[in-house]
């Protein structure tokens, strides 16, 4: 039967084109907005919680935080958008570990579609998600008397940076949520890897106030440096190389912990 | 058809020759040694209780897994070289009903359409056609997790027809349903054999293997221990149960000399039971009371059943179907697959 090997092949390769590869990232992204969209309590927590930092920060504990320059406003909100938009990862972990849990990474993995894209359309539906609550912060930023003077378009940068930063970040999480038993487990791991990362940062305080130990962590982790590059391009100030070296160490991320993620999804099931 | 059956499907539609998985750096041997034929165009099933591999050779066969050792071959693609075509070729209806739960029916049928690359005009109709023809029809637009546990079987079931594949397997599709969901599937499946798809289910059940499937093969900590179709297998185990309950276990030990002439297979005691597998279920119990009576021993109870898998388990092995394997329930599972992922 020769006249059966052409017809095969074509089928295979309408199969694996890139072109396929990107919708099946695209419909799964879609689903997982979907489902976001359809649990309005997850939504609301995941967009007050950030609120609530902005309030508590800005009236409870700013007054008592002197900064440079004097406005602990303008030094906050870029911060808690580092912090919120990292804090999304969590939900990438979640949402995988229960997707395994309930048998849905079984089911894509026997399906005819790019392997890739169920980690794909994860970590890109919970881009998507950053960007509504950058867009939320934003305004709520606004509306307590923040004020970058660093002009649209750097603003637009500084999102651009915070979100590659959390993206490739998210990475990491994608491995935790299948390494894990469980989405109570999953959501458990994230917790001492994002809290030293947000906290033990300049997200809320300058670091000078720090002990010289932990200043030198805080000073040249990732987190820091990503919060340095949008500070200083929201409000226009000098942020030297920081907006390189945080898409510089997004990069080495996603290097080591994309494939970290997939040979985790490969040994999945 | 959203695929092309002009594959070249042989006399098997699944082979698997000397399949070994372990798990656990080998550590653990999920699968031992098994080989297995499906005939294209029949229901297959794989029989055996929690932790003796079914599930493990599903996830193979599907490419979910990879084989330790062994070749296996779906549609006449082999599993481990060419994943891709094998996954054109069958449907997965996994063990617990993979829906998503915040998407309605018709959209949980929809993604896993488009995820199939069928195009997307088609994948609403086979979807409406689906949701029809499995009673979902009023229930497509409703979210998933208001479904019965009946229900988001079929939707499972149905994710995996969408593309009509010629090869299913299914993974206990019946377990936790009650009667009625269970009769109402087994018709689904008749329905799919009828029109010509071939089928690899796994059971815990005698009676469903015996109801749906032709030829099985029965596992035991990932061992063949019996294969053949359910008629010879009955027949190497008897047609029905006799059970007798005595008084007292004094009662039971005396009467165990007397009655155990009444079958050619050994008797199974416990307690104050004993259990015997005979051909003849109303013969064997007129001559078991013959063989008792005016002997002082105080009969409770007579029962005639159909054998369970505990009797096939305990005629083919010696023992029962050990309960202290992996229950069917969800922390077990992911034990299961904890270990998968070492």
């Amino acid at each position: 039967m020769t006249t059966t090997a052409s017809p095969l092949d074509t089928e295979a390769s309408r199969h694996t084109s890139i072109r396929w590869a990107i919708r099946d990232v695209l419909t799964l992204a879609r689903r997982n907005l979907m489902a976001l969209f359809r649990i309005p309590t997850a939504l609301v927590f995941a967009m007050i919680q950030p609120v609530m930092f902005v309030l508590l920060f800005r009236y409870v504990f700013g007054g008592a935080i002197p900064v440079p320059g004097g406005q602990y406003v303008n030094f906050l909100i870029p911060g808690i958008l580092v912090q919120t938009t990292i804090f999304g990862a969590i939900g990438t972990a979640i949402g995988l570990a229960e997707d395994l849990q309930r048998g849905l990474i079984e089911r894509f993995k026997a399906l005819p579609m790019a392997r890739m894209a169920v980690l794909g359309g994860r970590t890109i539906a919970d881009m998507a998600r950053n960007v509504m609550v950058l867009l939320i912060i934003t305004a709520v930023g606004f509306a307590v008397g923040f004020r970058p003077h660093g002009g649209f378009l750097p603003y637009v940068e500084a999102c651009l940076v915070m979100l590659t930063f959390a993206y490739c970040l998210s990475w990491g999480f994608a491995f935790v949520g299948l390494a894990a038993p469980n989405s109570e487990t999953a959501q458990a791991m994230t917790f001492p890897l994002i809290f030293p990362l947000t906290f033990a940062s300049n997200i809320f305080v300058p670091v000078s106030s720090m002990p010289w130990w932990l200043r030198g962590f805080a000073n040249n982790q990732p987190v820091s440096q990503t919060a340095q590059a949008v500070r200083g391009l929201m409000l226009g100030t000098a942020h030297g190389q920081s907006a390189w070296v945080s898409l510089l160490w997004a990069m080495g991320l996603v290097a080591v912990l994309a494939p970290l993620a997939v040979n985790r999804f490969r040994r999945a099931a | 058809m959203a695929l092309p059956r002009l594959l070249p499907m042989s006399e098997y539609a699944v082979e698997a020759t000397n399949i070994v998985r372990t798990f656990h750096d080998g550590g653990f041997r999920a699968l031992d040694d098994v080989t297995l034929r499906v005939p294209t165009g029949e229901v297959f099933g794989l029989l055996g209780p929690n932790g003796s591999g079914k599930t493990t050779m599903i996830r193979i066969l599907s490419t979910v897994l990879s084989p330790t050792k062994g070749v296996a071959s779906v549609g006449g693609f082999d599993v481990v070289k060419h994943p891709g075509r094998v996954r054109q070729v069958i449907g997965l209806a996994g063990q617990f009903a993979a829906v998503d739960e915040n998407l309605t029916g018709f959209e949980n049928l929809r993604m896993v359409g488009l995820l199939n690359h069928l195009e997307k005009a088609k994948v609403v109709t086979r979807s409406r056609q689906l949701l029809d023809e499995f009673g979902l029809a009023d229930f497509g637009n409703k979210l998933a997790k208001t479904y019965s546990g009946g229900m988001r079987r079929r939707l499972d079931l149905a994710a995996a027809l969408v593309a009509s594949p010629p090869i299913l397997f299914l993974d206990e599709p019946t377990t936790g349903l009650d009667p009625q969901s269970r009769q109402d599937l087994w018709t689904i499946i008749e329905g799919l054999v009828e029109g010509g798809t071939t089928v690899l289910l796994t059971t815990q059940y005698l009676e469903e293997a015996d109801r749906l499937c032709r030829q099985l093969v029965v596992l035991d900590h990932g061992k063949i221990i019996a294969e053949g179709t359910s008629a010879e297998l009955k027949s190497r185990l008897g047609n029905t149960v006799l059970v007798l309950s005595f008084a007292s276990t004094h009662d039971a030990a005396r009467a165990l000399s007397l009655v155990s002439g009444v079958s050619t297979k050994p008797a199974n005691s416990e307690g104050t039971v004993i259990e015997l597998t005979v051909d003849n279920g109303p013969a064997a119990a007129a001559d078991a009371l013959r063989r008792i009576d005016g002997d002082g021993i105080v009969l409770t109870g007579l029962q005639l059943r159909e054998p369970s898998l505990d009797d096939v388990f305990l005629s083919l092995t010696g023992h029962k179907a050990e309960e202290t394997g992996e229950a069917p329930s969800a922390p077990q599972d992911r034990r299961i697959r904890r270990r998968a992922r070492v």
